[in-house]
């Protein structure tokens, strides 16, 4: 489109105009850097978020019994509810259409020792189910099964790094760990995506805990999942079923707000999209907005520059120069470093970004991973630089057109 | 070389306008070397702006080299101004990030002159108003009488048809006055046609030809005996 020689001439005027070079590039390149760093904290934000809720299975009820305020059906108020075994096969039996797994969860702390080490873990005695209800991932040996609840055995499986803190790297499966006065043998050690505390968790089976505190038949709270073919409203009324089965079986009121409680993984999870879409939202409009300040800025300058050169812009036309080519000169300048900075901009936007990920973002900020899409850097980098030439033609054109006179008069 | 018949121009200001030119008749051979002469704010500038394309007359007609100039678009003026014209002003006009040969170089670029022909061409020009060593300094480095020989220089490098000159002189001392002159005469011995805009009686007696304007019309025009610059040239 442009000869060698068009190319060249473009180029000497950059190169001996610094300070212009300078400003119109510097407005580019700030303009895409902050677009594309904001963009990609948007995205952290987000995938702080997915992280959050990723770590569980989403399609979980956590049910936690309660101390009722309101007297119902001949009990008085402030009864303690409680859930046991008998619970769990009713629900089990009543919901079986509508249920995929079931897991009741006992927590207690114990002060738990391998030969000279040891130290305070949270245990939690569950059911099989409760593997897929945390997604708990078995690095190795093997989960709580069927036969362990049957049996009442002292199996014990553990986290990463109660592994790590007690066995100091020596090999655990099989190995007998002293668990708040019982002994039991490791059978499994697993990680989990939730963080370092879920890590320090121990798992053992249900029944055996139930046994070990006076053969009590007690639940701390039921872990339940419903089959994801039922959708989020499928679950949502699932939920309502099950709250008014609960209040009923446990002669609570269905005014009560106390008596039971049930968490549901799918409605936080659903409105917590929500929130970070709406952030996102939010930020990508502002990264926007930086775009078209970008732009009023370009334009701004090539305001000014074509202004600056007036003089310039009579002197070459007295020399020959067609209008055509005044224009093309301001305009290819313009192109020029709007690219080379716009793309500078955002390299180092990238860098940036990939460089400030990290563990102090993630905890303090609730950043993780940020980044941007190629696509979408270089798309604002390209629509920024479309965007700026408009901008700059305008000017350009306006300059071209001005009698020789004229422009030779302008001081 | 130029006839221009009956041109008149007047500048609009708000409601007045200022009738500057009020019929000009004047023709031109080739090799000729003609001053202009008249009061401040007579019309020499915009007489020759016109002359030059670089503005229009209302009205009048105006015959360069046997082409008529009328109705030009930008382009083709510019075109015409690059292919004709050579111009040296007052105050110069160089591009002041450019060095001089890079300013002698810009109408050969206009003229789509390959680059190393436009280097050679201009560092030719410059040695010419003896400036060569001067080739790669900014006009901010020079004095005023180098200016005006780099603008002299820049102006020739086209090989134009007409040089045309504003006051060429005007920012100068008498010394260096002498030196742009000599060097507009030997360009004219050359047989290059040359317009000079001056003031000074004794710039005018140095060109070959006088003309006076008075009230937009020209009211004198006599032949004169040339004085040579270069007597008072060191
Ligand atoms: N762009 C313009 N707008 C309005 N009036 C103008 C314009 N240019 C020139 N004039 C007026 O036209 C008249 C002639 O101006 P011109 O510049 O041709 O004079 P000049 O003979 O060159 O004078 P000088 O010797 O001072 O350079 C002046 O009265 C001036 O004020
Ligand atoms: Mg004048």
């Amino acid at each position: 489109m442009l000869s060698r020689d068009t190319w060249k001439e473009i180029f000497e005027t950059i190169q001996k105009n610094k300070l212009r070079t300078f400003l119109t590039g510097f407005t580019v390149a700030l303009g895409i850097f902050i677009f594309v760093t904001l963009f990609g904290m948007g995205n952290g934000l987000n995938n702080t978020f997915a992280k959050f809720f990723g770590d569980d299975a989403t399609n979980v009820f956590f049910v936690f019994p309660g101390r009722t305020t309101i007297p119902y059906k001949g009990y008085k108020a402030n009864r303690r509810i409680e859930f046991e075994n008998k619970d769990l096969t009713d629900i089990e039996d009543k919901f079986s259409m509508l249920l995929e797994y079931i897991s009741p969860r006992i927590t207690r702390n114990a002060l738990v020792t391998y030969n000279d080490e040891s130290d305070n873990y949270s245990t939690r005695a569950v059911g099989p189910a409760h593997q897929f209800a945390e997604k708990t991932i078995l690095m190795k040996g093997r989960y709580i099964n069927e036969n362990d609840i049957k049996g009442k055995t002292k199996y014990a499986v553990i986290g990463r790094l109660v592994e790590q803190d007690l066995f100091k790297g020596e090999e655990s499966i099989g190995k007998f760990i002293d668990l708040g006065g019982s002994v039991f043998k490791v059978i499994g050690v697993f990680q989990d995506d939730g963080g370092d505390n879920e890590e320090r968790n121990i798992y053992i089976p249900f029944t055996t805990r139930q046994l070990i505190e006076k053969n009590t038949d007690k639940i701390d709270q039921i872990i339940l999942a419903f089959r994801p073919e039922i959708g989020y409203a499928g679950a949502m009324a699932f939920e309502g079923k099950l709250d008014a089965f609960l209040r009923d079986k446990k002669f609570i009121s269905p005014e009560d707000p106390n008596g039971i409680f049930i968490r549901n993984v799918a409605d936080n999870l659903k409105q917590n999209q929500q929130f970070a879409a709406v952030l996102q939202i939010i930020i990508s409009g502002i990264a926007f907005a930086v775009i078209i300040s970008g732009i009023i800025g370009i334009s701004n300058i090539m305001v000014f520059v074509v202004k600056e050169r007036t003089k310039e812009i009579g002197i070459r036309k007295a020399l020959g120069a067609t209008p055509r080519k005044v224009t093309n000169s301001i305009l290819f300048e313009s192109i020029f470093i709007t690219t080379i900075s716009g793309f500078v901009g955002m390299i180092i936007g990238v860098v940036v970004l990939g460089q400030i990920g990290g563990k102090t973002l993630e905890d303090d900020y609730f950043i993780t991973n940020p980044y941007i899409a190629s696509g979408t850097a270089v798309f604002a980098t390209i629509l920024l630089i479309v965007c700026g030439t408009i901008a700059g033609y305008i000017p350009a054109r306006r300059a071209a057109k001005i009698k020789p006179i004229v422009a030779l008069r302008d001081e | 070389m130029i006839e221009i018949k009956d041109l008149h121009k007047s500048y609009k200001m708000g409601s007045n306008s200022l009738h500057v030119l009020k019929g000009i008749n004047f023709s031109c051979e080739a090799g000729e070397l003609v001053a202009i002469m008249g009061s401040s704010g007579s019309g020499k500038s915009t007489l020759l702006n016109i002359l030059g394309m670089l503005d229009e007359a209302d009205s009048g007609e105006y015959t360069l080299d046997g082409v008529p100039i009328k109705d030009l678009s930008e382009t083709k003026a510019a075109n015409y101004r690059n292919k004709f014209l050579g111009f040296v002003f007052q105050s110069f006009n160089l591009i002041n990030y450019k060095s001089a040969m890079e300013n002698v170089a810009l109408p050969l670029y206009y003229q789509r002159v390959p680059r190393k022909e436009r280097q050679e061409k201009s560092l030719k020009y410059l040695e010419r108003v003896g400036l060569r060593e001067w080739a790669t300094h900014l006009p901010s480095e020079l004095s005023g009488g180098q200016k005006q020989r780099v603008a002299i220089a820049r102006a020739m490098a086209a090989e134009p048809k007409v040089l045309l000159a504003d006051e060429p002189t005007g920012a100068l001392d008498s010394t260096t006055s002498y030196e742009v002159m000599d060097l507009i005469q030997k360009i004219n011995d050359e047989g290059n046609t040359i317009l000079v805009v001056t003031h000074e009686p004794d710039i005018a007696e140095m060109c070959k030809r006088v003309i006076h304007l008075k009230d937009g019309v020209i009211v004198e025009d006599k032949k004169v005996e040339q004085v040579r610059a270069s007597q008072y040239v060191k």
